[in-house]
């Protein structure tokens, strides 16, 4: 499944890199600690965050995340934007909340399979 | 002339809900001097309230008292802002307080004391002290940065509240003066530990709590006199001011 299914789905708003949409999404990874991101996730994952520090773009590409989601409406900082465009990480947002937004993936990943 | 003070810049007060209540400005000066300590700063969470008391009880002492708060940015990162003047101080109290929201629970997060430097209560701060502002960690550090104050990240080697825990990794632009770490990992094996990081100082702390915390740890630094701009000095390794690691 791809990230432009799942924005269609569950109704994200995309706010950078728009051509990357195609990357598919292997698995998801929720959590506010980028330590603990660093540590856990895995490539192709979709991410799943509060934080919207410039640093979760650094951390998306060394983890080569498919892309990320904001919950609860959170807008990605100025400079976590720019970083995005530049480094084509796809960054969407989401108005539920961690709890369901990652319920509601992993259920359309669990059928996807 | 230099000569060598000891510094522990992050000490809590009773006015920090997880400091116990014995921590009262004028018990720590006078612990604080009873372990040798030549310079302090008073930090606690996002309130300086208790600092004036503290510098206070150490006037005519031999010890210099800074006024600070640890402050815990929107991604939850807590640093270490300090100060020498009072107006900075509270100009940076104001901005802090209106972007803290939330009410204390004692029952809960503890007491939150304000306490003379005679050690008489003032009044029970009833904001959510141990909560996080609103302000991003960049902008956090530009304000401290112009009202002249000293800006230290808390405690990277924690698993939680640090720079690292939080946002993954200290980014190169990020303008702190020094970055503190806990006497368990101290500064030999901070410098083993994170060599990316040879840029910035390094200093360790006692994360004081309880007056039993305060002397487990200092940093040495080469200074000619206790002030914030020497410390900058120290901190840039300028005019042979430095952190003796």
């Amino acid at each position: 499944m791809d990230i432009a299914a799942i924005a269609k789905e569950l109704n994200l708003e995309i706010r950078s890199a728009r051509d990357r949409l195609e990357n598919i999404v292997t698995g998801g990874y929720t959590g506010d600690l980028l330590s603990d991101v660093m540590a856990n996730s895995h490539a192709g994952d979709i991410w799943i965050t509060r934080q919207v520090h410039q640093n979760i773009v650094a951390i998306a590409t060394l983890k080569e995340h498919a892309g990320i989601i904001l919950v609860n409406s959170c807008e990605p900082a100025k400079d976590t934007l720019e970083r995005a465009k530049q480094e084509n990480v796809p960054i969407l947002v989401s108005r539920l909340g961690a709890f369901e937004l990652t319920g509601k993936i992993y259920n359309l990943l669990a059928k996807d399979k | 002339m230099l000569k060598v003070f000891h510094c522990d810049f992050h000490i809590h007060t009773c006015l920090s809900p997880c400091a116990e209540l014995d921590m009262h400005p004028q018990a720590i000066v006078e612990k604080a001097l009873g372990v040798n300590l030549d310079i302090i700063a008073i930090c606690d969470h996002n309130s300086a309230e208790n600092a004036p008391y503290a510098i206070k009880a150490a006037r005519g002492k031999n010890i210099k008292v800074f006024g600070g708060m640890e402050i815990t940015s929107s991604e939850e990162v807590h640093v270490l802002a300090i100060f020498d003047s009072p107006d900075s101080l509270s100009s940076m109290q104001k901005y802090i307080y209106d972007h803290l929201t939330g009410k204390n629970d004692e029952e809960r997060f503890g007491v939150q004391a304000v306490v003379n430097e005679k050690g008489e209560v003032e009044a029970i701060n009833e904001k959510l002290l141990i909560g996080a502002t609103d302000v991003a960690l960049g902008d956090l550090l530009d304000n401290v940065h112009k009202l002249h104050g000293l800006t230290i990240a808390s405690h990277i080697d924690r698993e939680s509240f640090s720079v690292i825990s939080q946002l993954g990794f200290v980014e190169p632009g990020m303008q702190f003066d020094a970055l503190e770490v806990t006497p368990r990992t101290g500064l030999t094996q901070a410098r083993n530990k994170y060599p990316e990081l040879s840029n910035y100082s390094f200093v360790v702390s006692s994360d004081a709590h309880y007056l039993k915390d305060i002397g487990t740890a200092l940093t040495r630094i080469m200074l000619a006199e206790p002030t914030l701009d020497e410390l900058k000095m120290a901190f840039t390794g300028k005019n042979g001011r430095h952190i003796m690691e």
